[in-house]
């Protein structure tokens, strides 16, 4: 091993680090892209299951959750099947409807919905399990108070639930934030290294991945993390600053 | 409050709705996994849909197993057994000793512990991979075992668990003449069992689906675990090799499915807690 200076780094503000900065961009396009509507879907699914408005809790849960424990390699090549251009289920339902067939893993924006897919697919009982438990420690005399004093349920949504789960909602973005560049398993799993038409599903972690251990580049992978960190570190900072102070 | 009959029917039919939807949506592939996996290679893509296939046949799954895929699901359970055994018993030790024990420097080493949680594997697998190199344990099962024994995440847990336990029942044992670790092994580690149980299976499961670490540390195919013999597996010559790849996915599922609703409550109060406590 030599040492070499900053040639690593500099080597990334060159055309060399194009596709670095291509799965940084990746990164922040499929946080916009998944991490809003899990969440929301993840507060909302657990706030039903909550209210003790419907049976089958139990049910319910175990079928939401049970995604997370399975291996995202079996899961992504489930749905490189259901994806299929041609005969993939989801183009046949689509057809059954009456609509074209998507070309999902084909074209750069819908693999990137399908990562999204496979991602929410694998990760929104987690986020519900743990809004599950963040909605315990909300009382629940405070939203009944509010429901009498004649706000909708819907109002009670927004302006109690939701504020009072701020920290495990933090606590999800950030992780969400730290997933959405370090996809790995299912990056490979529905696209391969080579991560869809125009590198669409590179992530940061796969992008590291290949210039280590394809390109065995090691100096270079290695510079790659750190700038991969230091982000992911100003990120979260940033995250506990906006969204962390309490009220 | 007065509720509108009507108004409650529609808003209890959407939640209903949306609940099934979700979970439809979530057990979809699953079914589709089985399903396909003892199609015919021409039912595959089929329109309309085939999802109990006339022809069920075990060929794919004949084909899987002269590939060895039931070695891979050996080597993936042994790594996942070893690793949780091995993780469970290092994270309780550390979490005991920041949980009952003072020294100087304690809160500061924990806080260094935490911190090194924010680091993503990405920075430290290149550095891991060499020593690993250097150390002689490339493909071998050490990596996967070894380096994430005793790991932040797991000291954390265990620390928080641990220290819900009285101090005097420790000073209890040690009036007794128990010795330090004889306190550990005979009245910790039963009252904690509940604790282990659910991290080992947060570790369990972790291991289990662990692709990136096979990846890199495992080069002969006879101690492939299962995504990484997912993910070399060819099909059969001339056919994509779906219906094969459905077979390893079931393999791969199954036993974590089986686990995961035997110990449900443990799976749901291990994540939870590292949630909340997080």
């Amino acid at each position: 091993m030599e040492f070499v200076g900053l040639k690593n780094y500099t080597y990334l503000l060159g055309v060399g680090g194009k596709a670095f900065w291509q799965s940084i961009q990746n990164g922040i396009i499929l946080f916009f892209m998944y991490v809003p509507i899990m969440t929301f879907m993840a507060i909302v699914l657990a706030v039903i299951l909550n209210s003790k408005l419907v049976r089958f809790f139990q049910g319910y849960r175990t079928m939401i959750f049970a995604p997370y424990v399975t291996s995202m390699v079996a899961a992504g090549f489930a749905f490189r099947l259901l994806l299929e251009n041609k005969g993939g289920l989801f183009n046949l339902l689509l057809n059954m409807l009456g609509l074209p067939g998507i070309p999902w893993l084909e074209n750069v924006w819908w693999a990137r919905v399908s990562l999204c897919l496979l991602v929410v697919w694998g990760w929104l009982g987690y986020n519900m399990v743990i809004m599950l438990a963040g909605l315990q420690t909300i009382p629940r005399e405070l939203t009944e108070a509010a429901l009498i004093d004649g706000a909708s349920p819907v109002q009670a949504f927004f302006y109690i639930t939701i504020p009072l789960l701020r920290p495990v909602i933090l606590f999800s973005v950030i992780l969400s934030t730290m997933g959405s560049f370090g996809l790995f398993n299912e990056v490979m799993a529905l696209t391969n290294s080579t991560a869809g038409p125009m590198r669409a599903t590179l992530t940061t972690l796969v992008q590291i991945y290949n210039e280590a251990f394809s390109n065995f580049q090691f100096g270079r992978a290695s510079a790659q993390a750190y700038v991969y960190f230091v982000l992911i570190f100003v990120l979260t900072l940033l995250q506990f600053r906006y969204f962390g102070r309490q009220e | 409050m007065i509720f509108n009959r009507t108004k409650l029917v529609v808003s209890k039919t959407i939640l209903y709705g949306l609940l099934t939807f979700a979970a439809l949506f979530m057990i979809l592939p699953f079914i589709w996994m089985l399903s396909t996996s003892f199609k015919p290679q021409d039912e595959i893509f089929v329109s309309p849909p085939i999802l109990l296939s006339r022809n069920m046949s075990l060929d794919g799954y004949r084909y899987i197993i002269d590939l060895g895929v039931l070695r891979s699901l050996w080597n993936t359970f042994f790594v996942a057994f070893s690793s949780t055994i091995v993780s469970i018993f290092f994270c309780s030790l550390g979490g005991y000793g920041f949980a009952k024990y003072r020294f100087p420097g304690r809160n500061l080493l924990f806080s260094f512990l935490l911190a090194t949680m924010i680091i993503p594997f990405a920075v430290t697998m290149v550095p891991l991979y060499v020593i690993v190199q250097k150390i002689g344990w490339m493909n071998t099962f050490w990596p996967l075992i070894v380096p994430g024994a005793a790991n932040a995440f797991g000291i954390f847990f265990m620390r928080q668990y641990i220290s819900t336990i009285s101090d005097e029942l420790l000073d209890a044992a040690r009036i007794d003449g128990c010795s330090e670790f004889g306190i550990f092994i005979r009245v910790i580690l039963p009252i904690i069992i509940p604790g282990l149980t659910s991290l080992g299976l947060i570790f369990f499961m972790s291991a289990w689906n662990n692709y990136l670490g096979p990846l890199i540390y495992l080069k002969s195919p006879e101690k492939f675990t299962l995504p990484l013999f997912m993910m070399q597996m060819q099909g059969p010559p001339g056919f994509s090799a779906y219906r094969e790849w459905m077979g390893v996915a079931v393999v791969s599922v199954l036993p974590l499915l089986i686990i995961f609703l035997i110990f449900q409550r443990r799976f749901t109060e291990g994540i939870t807690a590292g949630a909340i406590r997080g």
